[in-house]
C-alpha cells in the first residue's frame, strides 16, 4: 500500500525534475550566447567581444575596450541582434504556448488571430508607397503600419467572435478568416509592385533579424516582459481550462476573461515583434510542442520552458541565418524551419505517450 | 451550508428547461435527481454551481444568492463532478486531483495542499495511482479521481451528474457508497443526477422526479418511485416491488403506447 508520504514525495520528485530541466536549458541559452557573440563577419573574437562588454558594463574597471571598430560591430550590430533574437524567441514562444492552452488547440500559433497577414499587409503597403511617400521614415513608419494593421485584425476578430459569444471555436474561425481577408489584400499589392518592390515584400515576410537596433528592443522588451509575467500568472487556470469550460468553472475559474486575457497579451507581444522583424512564424507554433512532449503539459513549467527553448531556437537559427552563406544571409524563417522540424519529427516519434488529447 | 432553490427557470434560448423548480437541501443529505432524458437534471446541476445563469428565479446558499458569490469563493463550497471527463493536457492522477485546490491556490502549492490531496487519495483508495496518468486509467478509476478532486476543493455541497452512468457494478456502488459515507463523515450535502432509478433508491435519502423540468414528485425513495408516477414520468409500465434490501424496486416491464401528452417528449 501506497503511503500518502510516499505519494508527496512522488510529486515533489516529479516538479524538480522539471525545474532542472528548465535549469538545463538556460545553461544551453547562456553557451549559445557566448557562441553567437563569437562568430561571424568582421569576426571579433570572443575575448575582444567580452572586454568591449565588460568595459561597457563595468566602465570603473577601465578595461580596454579594443579599436572603435570592434566596439561598433559588437555593441551596434551583434549584440542587438542577439539580444533581440532572444527576446523574439522567448516572446513568440510563450504566446503559442497559452494560446494553444486556452484555445485547447494544437494547431494555434500566436498569429492565430490573423495577424501576420495583417501586419504582412500593413508593411507592404509602406514598402509600396516607398520613399516616394514618406521620405527617410520609411522604415519606422513601415514598423508603425505593420503593428496597426495587426492591432486592427485583432479588434476585427474580437468584434466577429462577440456575435456568438467569445469561445476558443468563434475565436479561431475568425480569425482565420480575418486571416485570408488580409492575405487577400496582401496578394493584391504583391501583383501590383514593381519587382523591386515585390522582392522587398517577400524578404519581409520571410523575417529577418538583420536591421535590428536597441531601439527595437527597448520597443519590444516591455511588452514581452509584461506578457510573460502575466501568462506566467494565469498557468494554473490554463492548466484547469484544459478540462473544458464547465469543469473550469466550477473550479472557479473564469475561461473567458482568461482566454481573452492571454490572447490579446499573446497578440500584443507577436504584433511587436514581427513588426520589426518580419514573419518569423515556426517559432511560434512548434517550441511549445517540442517543450510540452518534453516537460509536460503542467503550464507552471510548460511557459517558463518554452521560453527558454524558443530563445535557444531562434539565436541559433539566427547565428546559422548569418554565417552559412558568404557574402548574404539566409531569411531565418527559414533556418528555424530546417533545425526545428527534424528536432520535432524525432520527438513526435519517439514518445510513447501521447501529448495531446 | 443550506441550499434552497426559488422559483428557478432555464431557457435554452427559446426552449424551456427548467420551469419554477423549488427545492430544499437538508443538512448531510443525499439527494437524486431523476427523470428521463432532456427533463433537466443536468441543466438544474449546472444552475446550481452558476455554470449556467438561470432565467427567472436564484439559488441560495445560506440565504446569499449564488449569482452574488464569487466564481473562486463558491468553488470553495460546491464541487461538481461532470458527466464525462477527459483532459486536453496529459495530467497525472496527483495534478489531477490537485487541480481541486484551485480555488485555494494563488501559484505556490503548499504543503497542506499536497497533504490534503494525499489524504484524499487514500481515503478513495487510488494512491497507488497517484503517477498515472489520467487519461489513461478505466472509466471507473478516472470517475474515482474525478470525485477526488471535487473532494479536495473541501466543498460542503457535493453536485454529481450521472457519477455511475460509465461503471460496472462494483465500481457503482464503490463510488456510490462513498459518497453516501462522505455526507456522514464529514458532513456534505449531495445532489446526484440518476438514471439509474434502484441505484438511486438504495443511495438516496431523497429523490425528486422532474417531469418535462417540472418537478413532478419530491419526497423518499418510497414515495417517489411508485407505479402511477413512473408511468405518467415515463411512459413505462412497471412493477416497484420491496426488494432484498427492504427499498423500493423497480423493474420496467414495457413502454406505454405513445399518448396524446407523450407525444410532444421534450427534445
Amino acid at each position: 500500500m501506497t503511503t500518502t508520504s510516499e505519494v508527496k514525495r512522488l510529486y515533489v520528485k516529479g516538479k524538480k525534475r522539471k525545474v532542472l530541466v528548465i535549469l538545463s536549458a538556460l545553461i544551453v541559452l547562456l553557451i549559445t550566447i557566448v557562441i553567437s557573440i563569437s562568430l561571424g563577419s568582421g569576426s571579433p573574437r570572443f575575448m575582444e567581444a567580452a572586454r568591449v562588454i565588460l568595459s561597457k558594463i563595468f566602465p570603473f574597471l577601465e578595461i580596454n575596450p579594443g579599436d572603435t571598430n570592434t566596439q561598433n560591430i559588437i555593441l551596434q550590430f551583434r549584440l542587438p541582434r542577439i539580444v533581440l533574437a532572444i527576446i523574439a524567441g522567448a516572446g513568440l514562444a510563450v504566446s503559442g504556448a497559452s494560446m494553444q492552452g486556452v484555445l485547447r488547440n494544437p494547431l494555434v500559433s500566436p498569429f492565430i488571430l490573423g495577424i501576420s497577414a495583417a501586419a504582412g499587409f500593413g508593411a507592404a503597403l509602406v514598402i509600396v508607397l516607398g520613399i516616394g511617400v514618406f521620405g527617410p521614415y520609411t522604415g519606422y513608419i513601415k514598423v508603425a503600419s505593420a503593428f496597426i494593421f495587426s492591432m486592427l485584425a485583432m479588434l476585427m476578430v474580437y468584434s466577429i467572435a462577440r456575435l456568438r459569444g467569445i469561445t476558443s471555436e468563434t475565436v479561431i474561425l475568425a480569425g482565420v478568416a480575418v486571416g485570408y481577408l488580409f492575405s487577400a489584400m496582401l496578394s493584391i499589392i504583391q501583383s501590383i509592385a514593381s519587382q523591386y518592390a515585390a522582392t522587398e515584400i517577400v524578404f519581409w515576410l520571410l523575417g529577418s533579424l538583420t536591421k535590428v537596433t536597441w531601439e527595437a528592443v527597448l520597443i519590444i522588451l516591455p511588452l514581452v516582459l509584461v506578457a510573460i509575467t502575466l501568462m506566467i500568472r494565469h498557468s494554473w487556470d490554463m492548466n484547469v481550462m484544459g478540462l473544458g469550460e464547465e469543469t473550469a468553472t466550477s473550479l472557479g475559474v473564469n475561461s473567458r476573461r482568461v482566454l481573452i486575457v492571454c490572447i490579446t497579451l499573446g497578440t500584443l507581444a507577436t504584433a511587436s515583434i514581427i513588426s520589426f522583424t518580419g514573419i518569423i512564424g515556426f517559432i511560434g507554433l512548434v517550441s511549445p510542442h517540442i517543450a510540452r512532449m518534453i516537460i509536460g503539459s503542467d503550464h507552471r513549467f510548460l511557459l517558463p520552458f518554452s521560453i527558454v527553448l524558443g530563445a535557444i531556437l531562434l539565436l541559433c537559427s539566427d547565428t546559422l541565418a548569418r554565417l552559412v552563406l558568404m557574402h548574404s544571409e539566409l531569411p531565418v524563417g527559414i533556418v528555424t524551419s530546417l533545425i526545428g522540424v527534424p528536432f520535432f519529427i524525432y520527438l513526435l516519434l519517439s514518445r510513447r505517450r501521447l501529448f495531446w488529447h | 451550508m443550506k441550499l434552497v432553490i426559488n422559483g428557478l427557470s432555464f431557457s435554452y434560448n427559446s426552449i424551456t428547461a427548467l420551469k419554477d423548480v423549488e427545492l430544499e437541501l437538508g443538512f448531510d443529505e443525499v439527494l437524486s435527481i431523476v427523470g428521463p432524458n432532456g427533463s433537466g437534471k443536468s441543466t438544474l446541476l449546472k444552475c446550481i454551481d452558476r455554470i449556467l445563469k438561470p432565467s427567472q428565479g436564484a439559488v441560495l446558499i445560506d440565504g446569499r444568492d449564488v449569482a452574488n458569490i464569487g466564481l473562486g469563493e463558491l468553488a470553495k463550497i460546491i464541487g461538481y463532478v461532470p458527466q464525462s471527463s477527459t483532459s486536453t493536457f496529459p495530467f497525472t492522477v496527483f495534478d489531477m486531483v490537485l487541480m481541486g485546490r484551485k480555488p485555494y491556490i494563488r501559484w505556490i502549492v503548499s504543503e497542506r495542499d499536497k497533504e490534503i490531496v494525499a489524504e484524499i487519495l487514500k481515503f478513495l483508495g487510488i494512491s497507488k495511482l497517484a503517477a498515472r496518468h489520467f487519461n489513461e486509467l478505466s472509466g471507473g478509476e478516472q470517475q474515482k479521481v474525478i470525485v477526488a478532486r471535487a473532494l479536495a476543493q473541501q466543498p460542503q455541497i457535493l453536485l454529481l451528474d450521472e457519477p455511475t452512468s460509465n461503471l460496472d457494478i462494483k465500481h457503482q456502488l464503490e463510488v456510490l457508497g462513498i459518497i453516501k459515507g462522505l455526507t456522514r463523515s464529514r458532513h456534505l450535502s449531495v445532489i446526484m443526477a440518476m438514471h439509474d432509478l434502484n441505484l438511486a433508491s438504495r443511495f438516496s435519502d431523497r429523490m425528486l422526479l422532474l417531469k418535462r423540468g417540472c418537478v413532478f414528485a419530491v419526497g423518499t425513495p418510497e414515495s417517489v418511485l411508485t407505479e402511477e408516477n413512473l408511468e405518467s414520468v415515463y411512459g413505462v409500465k412497471s412493477h416497484v416491488t420491496n426488494s432484498v434490501l427492504d427499498i423500493p424496486q423497480v423493474t420496467p416491464i414495457e413502454p406505454i403506447a405513445p399518448g396524446v401528452e407523450d407525444s410532444e417528449e421534450s427534445k
